[in-house]
């Protein structure tokens, strides 16, 4: 009786206050080991081909032009100038492509839940094709089979004198600032603020004394009040139209876009659009059918249901999937290095077969889309604090 | 008594003929009010317009010689014609293993099974494919319909079946690159639908076992362990596959010093598996966050240690919390498979690719990538209805 187990001493292996630091320890050492391994292993290499790591490559001339362009570029640039510019054409695509995403995707998904057969049916139709082929392939479809088969600059296809359409690019009408933008957009955001300010006054007004005040006529015409009277100070419209001419050898005005942009986008927003529908439709499905009996028993409309009652709450639900499917848009975008629409990917790889630096473009790569993704995280965040439910 | 007044049968009026029939049909789902007027004619047109340009394009237009000139290509791309009879030796396992197992399972099983027989008998009737092609398929076709039938027979051995579809994977893989037993035919020689199919597969098989591990680590208590696999998973899922792709394509080498000499599908493979890793870790990772404390708390109450609770009690559940959601993971690793023709692989997409820059075949894009896209639209069709069978089967999200 007198030896007690506890008195035993327990040899270290079986301690289980050793026994994790042991195995942490382990852990780690192995990972370093590789990492050192890999990494000597690359610097050998790179020693081998006369290269020395770093990132003053950075400033030395790039020989190459870019097609699309935000801001100006030439071949005569650095290096770190056309990253800069990548970086611009990869946000260009992402940017306008989460718009169109969303709403396409809205309205298929909505219309999966019409009550119109034939508008559930396409709807359906559409997800079950656009989900179920590799993005790439659509790519490809709409950039070898449809953007570069257009007729040649000269000959360009035109829809209704306002849209043209060549093998080497596409031209859409766009808008040209002139002096008195700058007034305008300065009276636009006041008047919004006034307008906002009128309508929770009048809404507060309508709930205090039960009767109807008017709160979104009046924010409206408190808007219009102020914009016709900018109009009659400038004389002039904030934007000119401008409609895009064939010459020769390219477009005159409007916008115009290469191949490799068109194709990138329109598969893009097509792509996510289907996954986007399945997200709303599903969120929407999810809201409780309770509470749409509830509303129609209040005698609200349709519409206003959808927009009072099921939205806001549906909304709850679809934002976090949404977010995760934007950040895939900004990846997947990276898919224009297969048409030649240069973004931050298509530059790496032409300065890394320039230039041979594979761990520096790497890197810069994947800081560049890990800096988007957490940034579209953090402001979908935002968005998705401010729709929660305020609960106790 | 007066009540029988009320409670008489009083004949049936038949309902107004727009209540049933094709024409109530028509008056609920599609013309019930203004807006669904509009919304059906909107629909109508633009369907109509649709299918007519397609159908019209289709039927005249297309030029469908491509893809009968080039089918070898597009599925089995170089592979040796006189070394073809390997890949369907793996095919025609394949049917055998599909038929057993279609007849012990029925239900979703049976029904994929029913999906590859009607691929087999759809390729068989295409018009341009060889005798000997047309005589593998029907074997294959026969093959299936014979083990379907006496499927029954082998419920008592359900784990070999269940063994024997672990076995087809190394199986496959000895007979198509030799190793040392038939010729070698190297990987570089591996192409078209092929390709897409093992470096599917390759990647899906690997990436399970780390994915579980990196899951693992990321709820494991030692931190060192827990913060290397929370790097590794955000910072793959943080860029695209395309950078991790060449990543494997240029830098893998320079990594591995001289003495690594792997040639590139085998590096496509590697990316791949690293990638899909990181993805399958978060799926995972969700299925063993649904595990109940109890669970935990029970296991080592009976004096399980780590890795008996892990292994027997935890993971199993959690696993099959998670089936759904791994399918869908590897539908996408399917269509992501399409991007190593970025890289310069032949598989299905490249080869198409490389077919339309072949002058012969000029102005055929819209014929050979719709085909491609058929290819992957009938497969990933099959997986995703694989997938909410199985949704319903385990009885996930319903309780």
């Amino acid at each position: 009786m007198k030896k007690h187990s506890s008195e035993k001493k327990t040899p270290f292996w079986r301690d289980k206050r050793i026994l994790p630091i042991l195995l942490q320890a382990l852990f780690a050492v192995l990972v370093v080991l590789a990492g050192v391994f890999l990494f000597t292993n690359a610097l050998e290499s790179m020693k081998q081909i006369g290269l020395v790591f770093g990132y003053d490559f950075l400033s030395k001339m790039a020989q190459f032009d870019i097609g699309d362009k935000v801001i100006e570029f030439s071949s005569t640039d650095s290096y770190g100038k056309a990253f800069i510019v990548g970086i611009l054409n990869t946000i260009k695509v992402a940017f306008i492509g989460i718009i169109f995403a969303t709403i396409l995707g809205f309205i298929v998904g909505i219309s999966r839940l019409s009550t119109n057969w034939l508008a559930k049916k396409v709807a359906a139709f559409y997800v079950e094709i656009f989900r179920n082929t590799p993005l790439l392939v659509q790519i490809f479809i709409w950039f070898y089979a449809v953007f570069l088969s257009f007729p040649v600059i000269g000959k360009s296809l035109n829809v209704m004198g306002l849209f043209f359409f060549s093998n080497r690019g596409s031209a859409i009408p766009w808008f040209d600032l002139t002096s008195s933008t700058m007034i305008w957009f300065i009276s636009l955001l006041i008047g919004l603020t006034l307008s906002i300010v009128v309508w929770k006054v009048r809404l507060k007004r309508q709930i205090e004394l039960g009767k109807r005040k008017y709160p979104i006529y009046s924010a409206f015409a408190t808007l219009v009040i102020l914009l016709s009277f900018t109009w009659f100070i400038t004389f002039e419209f904030p934007l000119r139209l401008s409609i895009p001419e064939a010459t020769g050898r390219g477009f005159v005005g409007g916008y115009t876009f290469g191949p490799g942009f068109g194709a990138l986008l329109v598969a893009l927003v097509m792509y996510t659009a289907s996954f986007i529908a399945e997200i709303v439709r599903g969120g929407i499905m999810a809201v409780s059918k309770g509470q749409v009996e509830a509303a129609k028993a209040l005698g609200l409309k349709n519409a206003t249901i959808l927009r009072l009652v099921v939205l806001p709450q549906a909304i709850r639900i679809i934002i976090p999937p949404l977010t995760s499917q934007y950040l895939n848009l900004i990846k997947n975008s990276s898919l224009a290095a297969a048409v030649a629409y240069q973004e931050v990917v298509g530059v790496g790889i032409t300065v890394l077969s320039q230039t041979g630096r594979s761990i520096e473009v790497i890197s810069i790569v994947i800081l560049v889309y890990l800096s988007m993704s957490l940034l579209t995280s953090f402001l979908m965040n935002i968005f998705n604090k401010y729709t929660q439910l305020v609960e106790r | 008594m007066t009540n029988d007044e009320f409670t008489q049968k009083k004949p049936e009026t038949a309902p107004p003929k727009t209540a049933i029939g094709v024409l109530g049909w028509l008056k609920i789902n599609l013309f019930n009010s203004w807006s669904n007027i509009f919304l059906t004619l909107l629909f109508g047109t633009l369907v109509y317009f649709i299918i007519k340009n397609t159908m019209e394009w289709i039927l005249f237009r297309a030029d469908w010689e491509v893809i009968a000139a080039n089918f070898k290509l597009l599925i089995v791309g170089q592979y040796p014609i006189g070394e073809l009879w390997r890949v369907w030796i793996c095919f025609t396992l394949l049917s055998i293993l599909m038929g057993i197992s279609a007849g012990i399972w029925k239900g979703t099983m049976g029904h994929l099974t029913f999906a590859m027989t009607g691929i087999y008998i759809l390729v068989a009737s295409l018009p341009f494919v060889l005798l000997e092609t047309r005589i593998w398929l029907l074997i294959n076709i026969a093959l299936i319909i014979v083990t379907y039938l006496v499927g029954k027979w082998f419920i008592k051995y359900k784990k070999f079946i269940l063994i024997s579809w672990f076995l087809m994977f190394p199986v496959v893989m000895i007979l198509l690159s030799g190793f040392g037993i038939f010729n070698r035919v190297g990987t570089n020689l591996w192409g078209g639908f092929l390709l897409t199919l093992l470096i599917a597969i390759v990647a899906i098989v690997f990436s399970f076992p780390i994915g579980v591990l990196l899951a693992l680590g990321r709820r494991s208590k030692l931190p060192v362990v827990r913060w290397f696999c929370i790097a590794y998973i955000e910072l793959i899922r943080g860029v695209p596959l395309i950078t991790i792709l060449f990543v494997a394509q240029l830098m893998l080498p320079m990594f591995l010093g001289d003495g690594a000499n792997i040639d590139n599908v085998v590096r496509a493979m590697v990316g791949f598996t690293l990638f899909s890793a990181a993805y399958l870790a978060e799926n995972v990772r969700g299925g063993l966050q649904s595990i109940p404390r109890g669970q935990f708390e029970a296991a080592e109450a009976l004096g399980l240690n780590t890795t008996f609770k892990t292994m027997f009690i935890i993971l199993p559940q959690s696993l099959r919390a998670v089936i759904p959601a791994m399918v869908g993971q590897f539908i996408g690793i399917f269509k992501d498979t399409s991007l190593v023709a970025v890289v310069g692989l032949t598989d299905l997409l490249g080869m198409g690719k490389n077919i339309i820059s072949n002058p012969e075949f000029l102005g055929t894009q819209m014929e050979v990538f719709l085909f491609v896209a058929l290819v992957f639209l009938i497969f990933c069709n099959m997986m995703s209805y694989a997938s909410r069978r199985l949704e319903g089967a385990l009885g996930v999200g319903e309780r």
